[in-house]
């Protein structure tokens, strides 16, 4: 049988082109846009800003707000748990501190709270798949930290909230470029690989939309180097850690207030009634519902299933009408569609093409400028269009060895050079194609500098959380985000635990919510959340009987 | 450019057979010993779900980071063993696979706060290194194409930071532990090793130990309320007049 090896013929032709154009190209930058620039390109091709992408929400707290479709579906959903099935007179785990998602944010925060003074055992992650599956283990690029001295914590705020089309909550943005330099201390002493110069400083790049190099990083495993050591140092700590056990639904008490969840074990199929003074909601991002039919980057897990018990039991949202895509997915060859390709390529100095071989736009736009550019250029078929039908640009990569010299894409971006290799795709000597792909997703469910939700005994960090980029995220900022919020929510929810005191257990506010979805002549089909994401074969699925 | 030229870049139109259908061409591979017909060019992982199955274990990040869709497979009438990602390698006519759901490899506990980068510390926590018989089964079997018997003999001689370097790329899936004929959870050991060089051997960074004094002193906090309390014009302002140093770099010619 055919393997797919390297190019096709037109796709080389147009790849002529870029390399007769190169030194040119390297020569002559794109300028940045300017603020008009960005809001026009912004409001014409981004899809945050296009028609039938959205619409309001019929229940609850937020009702009126103006959501993606997808997570719009999930919100007036049929809450999953049925409480008749439950008994909450038999409690399984009886703990302090339940954290619920086992990535980056329930990590640290699992860490922190230890180190707060709850013992492990009344200490308990549950988590969806293995521990460590987690958007948090993919993050190629790096992580941001104001630490040179050309640079400071007040410019990187500046960058945060600009970036965030100052949308973002001001309170939040100052503990994420306020605590950034401690966190990559703490690092340091649990011992991650930073990339450095010899004399020790951290070889620091820049990123989309940051006015200084902070850009972190452990070769192209930025984030898998993180979740390693903190994971090892979970694991040295004998931290419990119940794996293949989402939690289904939050449970509360009679006072009002979030008593830990009821996790469903995916293998036996029981349910487990866990009992905790304070809940930490660290399930992470929603690529996995594919909004506005993207492609995504985001692991297995991603269904957005915080935001759905959140929800449950009155928590209220933030920035959940925007998404962030990534402008450099993979868009050639098929089985790599949607995969990232990190944004470090461009930090170090490769452009984007189109199939002439020109440049359209600066190569370190925020987020969602360059993704709207990429789009733009497409639209206007100036891309190149796949054997599958997907349109692309290109990303010249042989760029960087001109600026650094031969070797440097080998020795910095290990992961993307394997990636591409299995298909006969060497990147230091031809472009790549990309196209934008569902990346993260910038809002979630509110918190404070504490974590605090607005509901007693629920905090929340990392992907799930609200506020804290606004309506876009920069590169770098969600590895921060984890570490800085996971820490904060560790830390208060330990304060937390002291005081609290649990009544008897409920799931009433399912009932109530169901009567909600009633009242508001919702005819609820489908449940949420949704737990895993459905890529069966349709002609399986068709022919697939409910009887075993 | 003129007009042919253009049409050079074009994909070329696909072929359609006679009912007006794209044609796809499909391959047999045998999930567990089940024979299935599956699009060709597909995935491992996106084959197994096209024919049925939906994972629960054995599919993690999707796109080769975290381990978890380790692979075995052989092809028809072949002698050799394959091993690789479900998630990152293409089915093949004729393979036979199944995946790994877990790996029993149990980890040596330490609290790094309390052990010190000698020659025999990996030693110590891992003294079944010693056993390896050079067989070099684990770097056959790692899809990540690391030196992994390298890297172990580099932690036998004592040598942590070349171990951390030649094992920085492990995703920790597994397969060189559950290969291994001397019982090596070679994964385990290279993580202790990375741990030792970024805590103990890699020279610290000074900008970072200047900058958390002043944070201490609370240099930048006026500085920061400030902007936290200005209009929407006047941060605009200030963030549209920034210098960007990446900017000014390109314009040097760097």
């Amino acid at each position: 049988m055919e393997v797919i090896e390297g190019y096709p013929d037109y796709m080389l032709k147009s790849i002529k082109l870029v390399e007769e154009k190169r030194k040119k190209n390297l020569s002559q930058p794109v300028k940045p846009m300017s603020m008009k620039e960005r809001e026009e390109i912004l409001s014409k091709y981004h899809p945050d800003y296009m028609k039938g992408t959205k619409r309001e929400l019929k229940v609850g707290i937020d009702k009126g707000m103006l959501l993606y479709n997808g997570i719009v579906d999930l919100l007036e959903a049929r809450p999953v748990l049925d409480p008749k099935d439950v008994d909450l007179s038999k409690i399984d785990y009886d703990v302090d501190l339940l954290i619920i998602g086992g990535g980056g944010a329930g990590t640290v925060a699992a860490l922190f709270a230890y180190e707060s003074g709850i013992p492990k055992d009344k200490i308990l992650i549950v988590t969806k798949l293995r521990h460590g599956d987690a958007n948090s283990m993919m993050a190629q690029g790096g992580i941001q930290a104001a630490d040179r001295p050309e640079d400071n914590p007040a410019l990187h705020y500046l960058d945060i909230y600009g970036g965030g089309h100052f949308t973002n909550k001001p309170e939040l943005a100052r503990a994420l470029a306020l605590d950034a330099p401690g966190i990559i201390n703490w690092h340091e002493e649990l011992g991650v690989l930073y990339d450095r110069h010899e004399d020790g400083e951290f070889q620091e790049l820049s990123g989309g939309g940051t006015c200084r190099n902070r850009m972190h990083s452990c070769k192209d495993y930025s984030g898998m180097e993180i979740m390693r050591n903190i994971r090892d140092q979970a694991r040295n700590l004998e931290i419990p850690v119940l794996e293949f056990c989402p939690v289904a639904e939050l449970l509360m008490d009679d006072k009002g207030q979030v008593a830990g969840g009821v996790a469903f074990n995916l293998e036996t199929f029981e349910y487990y009634v866990i009992r905790a003074k304070a809940t930490i909601l660290a399930t992470g991002g929603s690529g996995r519902l594919h909004l506005a039919n993207y492609p995504t980057t985001n692991h297995y897990g991603a269904t957005g299933d915080g935001l759905i018990m959140a929800y449950h039991v009155g928590a209220n949202l933030l920035d959940l009408d925007t998404i962030q895509i990534h402008p450099t997915g993979d868009a050639y060859p098929e089985p790599l569609v949607g995969i990232l390709s990190t944004e470090k390529i461009r930090g170090l100095g490769a452009i984007p093409l189109n199939k002439y071989g020109d440049p359209f736009v600066f190569p370190l736009e925020p987020r969602d400028v360059e993704s709207a550019s990429l789009i733009k250029e497409c639209k206007e078929g100036k891309g190149i269009i796949t054997p599958t039908g997907m349109p692309g640009v290109w990303l010249d990569t042989p760029m960087i060895e001109m600026i650094h010299g031969e070797g440097t894409i080998e020795t910095k971006l290990a992961g993307e050079v394997r990636k591409f290799k299995r298909f006969g795709i060497d990147m230091a000597k031809q472009p790549i194609l990309v196209y934008p792909t569902l990346h993260y997703q910038n809002g979630g469910i509110e918190i404070n500098e504490k974590t605090e939700t607005r509901i007693p005994g629920l905090f929340a960090a990392g992907e799930v959380s609200g506020g804290v980029h606004g309506k876009n995220r920069l590169m770098g900022n969600s590895l921060l985000d984890f570490n800085v919020f996971g820490r904060r929510s560790g830390i208060y929810a330990a304060k937390y635990v002291k005081k609290a005191k649990i009544g008897k257990l409920t799931l009433s506010h399912l009932d109530k919510y169901n009567k909600m979805l009633e009242k508001a002549n919702i005819k609820a089909e489908k449940s949420a959340p949704i737990i895993l994401p459905e890529y069966r074969g349709e002609m399986a699925i068709s022919r697939a009987l409910d009887i075993f | 450019m003129n007009k042919k030229e253009q049409v050079l870049l074009e994909k070329p139109k696909m072929k359609k057979s006679k009912n007006n259908e794209k044609k796809v061409e499909t391959i047999e591979v045998f999930i567990m010993g089940k024979s299935y017909k599956v699009p060709a060019g597909l995935t491992i992982m996106k084959a197994l779900e096209y024919a049925g199955y939906r994972y629960i274990r054995g599919c993690g990040c999707r796109a080769g980071f975290c381990g978890a869709c380790s692979t075995i497979y052989r092809k028809e009438d072949e002698q050799k063993l394959g091993f690789d990602l479900a998630c990152q390698k293409v089915v093949e006519d004729k393979m036979y696979l199944v995946q790994l759901p877990f790996v029993p490899a149990t980890k040596a506990e330490y609290d790094i706060n309390k052990i010190e980068p000698t020659d025999s510390t990996i030693l110590e926590f891992y003294p079944e290194i010693a056993r390896c018989v050079s067989c070099n089964t684990c770097t056959k079997s790692c899809p990540q194409d690391i030196e992994v018997m390298k890297y172990i003999q580099r932690a036998i001689r004592g040598d942590i930071s070349k171990c951390a370097e030649i094992s920085f790329d492990c995703i920790q899936c597994g397969l060189c532990a559950m290969r291994c004929p001397a019982d090596i959870k070679h994964y385990h050991v290279s993580q202790l090793a990375r741990r030792l060089r970024g805590k103990y051997l890699d020279i610290k960074s000074k900008n970072l130990a200047e900058r958390l004094k002043e944070i201490k002193n609370r240099k930048y906090d006026t500085e920061i309320e400030k902007m936290m309390k200005m209009g929407r014009n006047e941060i605009m302002d200030i963030y549209k007049n920034r210098k960007i140093e990446a900017e000014e770099e390109s314009k040097e010619g760097d």
